[in-house]
């Protein structure tokens, strides 16, 4: 089980931590909400939670729920430019079907 | 398909319901777009990665495909926003406008008074306009040309719609300007969260809202003008104490000093210099200027600059801009030493003269580590961000604002009764009775006023309505009740309604337009200077409107009673009164002159008003007994 970064998200993570001044990594989690069921959420993490699974990637800590990891594992995170527009892009093998924005994926 | 930013812990979007905020500085000079991703603010820069947007919008005439359509249509016209119009400006001078924010809202004598742009002017209805190849053009058009370019810049780089925005504008500008600046967001299809003033903004962004409370100075030294603020923050609210400056001294006239100095040294005359080495010049000595803040010295046409020649150079306009500040303190009742810190906003306060004569001045160091062009629009950003709903859902930071100007309405003889006092925070509400002045009056208008003088003449006329159908009842029964109401924007509407029936009128103040920077900051500063002679004004139109009332209350008793109750002495001597009174208001006489003879006047009625009183309570006991009465 493994959760990774590509280099360009791991820059961009380290960078953003950096500007925020503090926390540990980056929290990557799974809600079941969103137009085909699940739907990704990424965010700062300030210390680990007790059903938190702790992953190193690149040099960073990602902690990840118990309950999401099923959906997340083997996903790789990367950040991409399209055109003016970057962001954050899960590439996840368990992903079936996403919905037209991305935003949430069925498995 | 969607790209994630990182969110707060907990704070995660729900997916489609991420809401795209931006913060706008529209500026004289330049303007940019800014918003909040993964917590940090950031400006957004366009394809070429260029962050300021310069403020001119150049406007070509119709294509000839279009000529069918005679009037130009917006649609076919060609509109060129930022540095493309800039480029275009040395061709096409007179389709090429610049700094329309100077044009926002004002009418054409005050633009012409300002020194004319060259452009033609055309004086439409309320607001100056530029006639242009594409037709005419409102500043609230040009403005929306250029959010349009800034609009466009921000949906590319967030990829969706933006759901709202905060735009900035400076902390004098009217309600006509705050309008104006809204419409043109309207225009641009923009929805606006709020307008925020620029040193607030600037405050945000230094996070002074979420320390200390106190006094603070932000000093704005822009392109093309200079703005000092005085904010006081208490409770998570900016009041803007005071504000002043020069709304035409910028880093361009460094650069023309500079220049100027340069022709000198090398002995050039620069007025026998044409429009083309002067612009060459120009631009050589801004380099220089720009460089000078990163080195010790450069040279510029083989002549040596250091930093100390520039700041003797540019000395007279720093001085300039430290007099604004002082006086801007003394507006705020304040010492320097009551200042508890300054922000520096604006290009021009990268140069080291500048932040070096702040520092001496003020006896402290000024916050200048964020970058002065992007201060306001990232602080623009950080509220945009709150107010869209995106940041921390336990609403911490609730950013209110103030009312610049007090707003009021017109009393009798000109006076102005103030029914919102200047730095009442936003948004606001405040009611007050008014009542009729003459017998069977069944008509009012409400006449509505902004500004901090005592009479009409000395504010500025916003709105004028009628309440109509009130009851006739006698003058001072008729209970009027007069709704002030200001939204978070500070846009005012206005109710009147009178309580015995409910009668009801209101207006939504559309400020008819025209009163320049220069103005507002003078009403600001003459409410101070010319506090003393409002004052007396102020006497002398209540006086005479007792002694009005007096005449109108001794006359009717007159015709009611005098044949009854007075012997035809008595009744001489009110009469000489009476014309004694009418004749001091006729001829305008003091105060003084006029209280004496409604004193007078009162002595000799005394006896009459007794005797009437006698009559009433005679007329009212007779025929009934001791036992009914008690």
């Amino acid at each position: 089980m493994a959760v990774t970064l590509t280099e360009a998200a791991a820059k961009h993570v380290r960078k953003s931590l950096d500007k925020r001044g503090k926390g540990v990594g980056l929290r990557l989690a799974v809600k079941t909400s969103g137009c085909s069921g699940l739907s990704y959420a990424l965010e700062f993490a300030d210390g680990p939670g007790d059903e938190d699974i702790s992953f190193e990637s690149q040099g960073l800590t990602l902690l990840i729920d118990s309950k999401s990891l099923p959906f997340l594992d083997g996903t790789e995170l990367d950040f991409v430019k399209e055109g003016l527009n970057e962001g954050f892009k899960f590439n996840n093998p368990n992903s079936k079907a996403e919905c037209g924005c991305g935003e949430s994926f069925a498995v | 398909m969607a790209l994630l930013q990182i969110a707060e812990p907990g704070q995660s979007a729900v997916p489609h319901q991420h809401r795209l905020a931006a913060g706008i500085d529209l500026g004289t000079t330049h303007s940019l777009i800014a918003t909040v991703q993964s917590a940090q603010p950031r400006v957004l820069p366009d394809a070429l990665g260029r962050v300021l947007l310069p403020s001119v919008v150049h406007y070509a005439a119709p294509r000839a495909d279009a000529d069918a359509d005679a009037d130009a249509d917006a649609d076919t016209a060609e509109v060129t926003v930022g540095a493309e119009a800039v480029a275009l400006q040395p061709h096409d001078p007179l389709n090429t406008i610049a700094s329309v924010k100077r044009l926002m809202g004002r009418g054409m004598a005050d633009v012409l008074k300002a020194g004319a742009p060259p452009y033609l002017l055309v004086d439409a209805p309320g607001m100056v306009s530029v006639s242009t190849a594409a037709g005419v053009k409102s500043p609230i058009e040009v403005s929306a040309d250029i959010l349009r370019s800034l609009k466009a810049r921000a949906e590319a780089s967030l990829g969706g719609e933006l759901t709202g925005v905060v735009i900035t504008v400076p902390a004098y500008f009217d309600d006509a300007q705050r309008q104006a600046t809204k419409d043109a967001a309207r225009l641009a299809g923009l929805h606006v969260l709020r307008l925020l003033n620029e040193p607030t903004a600037a405050a945000i962004a230094y996070g002074l809202d979420q320390g200390a409370e106190g006094v603070f100075a932000v000093y704005d030294l822009g392109g093309g003008t200079f703005d000092i603020s005085i904010l006081r923050l208490s409770k998570g609210v900016f009041e803007v104490l005071a504000t002043g400056g020069d709304s035409a001294l910028g880093g361009d006239d460094f650069d023309r000093a500079l220049a100027l100095w340069l022709a000198e040294q090398a002995r050039l005359d620069w007025a026998q210099l044409d429009a083309h080495a002067q612009q060459q010049r120009l631009m050589a000595a801004r380099a220089a200027k720009e460089a000078l803040s990163s080195q010790q010295a450069v040279t510029v046409h083989s002549t040596i600059v250091s930093r100390e020649t520039f700041a003797q150079v540019t000395q007279p306009l720093i001085q300039r801009t430290l007099s604004a500040t002082r006086r801007a303190v003394k507006d705020a009742k304040l010492e320097l030493a009551d200042i508890q810190g300054v922000v520096m906003v604006g290009g021009s306060t990268r140069m080291p003269v500048a932040r070096e004569a702040v520092a001496k001045f003020f006896d402290k160091a000024p916050l200048t580590n964020l970058n002065p062009d992007e201060v306001v629009a990232i602080g623009a950003a950080m509220q945009a961000d709150v107010l869209a709903g995106n940041a921390s859902a336990d609403g911490q930071w609730l950013l209110l604002d103030v009312c610049p100007l007090s707003l009021g309405l017109e009393t009798m003889g000109g006076l102005v009764e103030k029914v919102i006092p200047r730095n009442a925070t936003l948004p606001t509400s405040r009611a007050q009775d008014f009542t009729t002045f003459k017998d069977g009056q069944t008509a009012m208008t409400i006449h509505v006023v902004q500004g901090e003088r005592e009479t009409v003449n000395d504010c500025r006329s916003l709105a004028r309505f009628q309440l109509r159908g009130i009851p006739p009842m006698v003058a001072g029964a008729a209970r009027i009740r007069v709704t002030f109401q200001i939204d978070t924007d500070g846009l005012l509407s206005v109710s009147a309604q009178e309580l015995s029936t409910g009668v009801h009128a209101d207006i939504q103040v559309k400020p008819s337009y025209g009163l320049s920077d220069e103005q507002i900051a003078q009403m600001l500063t003459d409410s101070v200077g010319k506090a003393k002679v409002d004052m007396a004004l102020r006497m002398l139109r209540e006086a005479q409107i007792d002694a009005r009332r007096l005449l109108d209350a001794t006359e009717a008793a007159l015709a009611e009673d005098g044949d009854a109750l007075l012997s035809p002495v008595e009744r001489q001597h009110i009469h000489d009164a009476i014309n004694l009174v009418a004749d001091r208001l006729e001829t305008e006489a003091d105060t003084d002159a006029v209280k004496s003879a409604c004193n007078a006047l009162n002595q000799v009625t005394t006896a009459f008003a007794a005797r009437r009183m006698d009559a009433s309570i005679r007329r009212a006991l007779s025929g009934r007994t001791l036992d009914a009465i008690a």
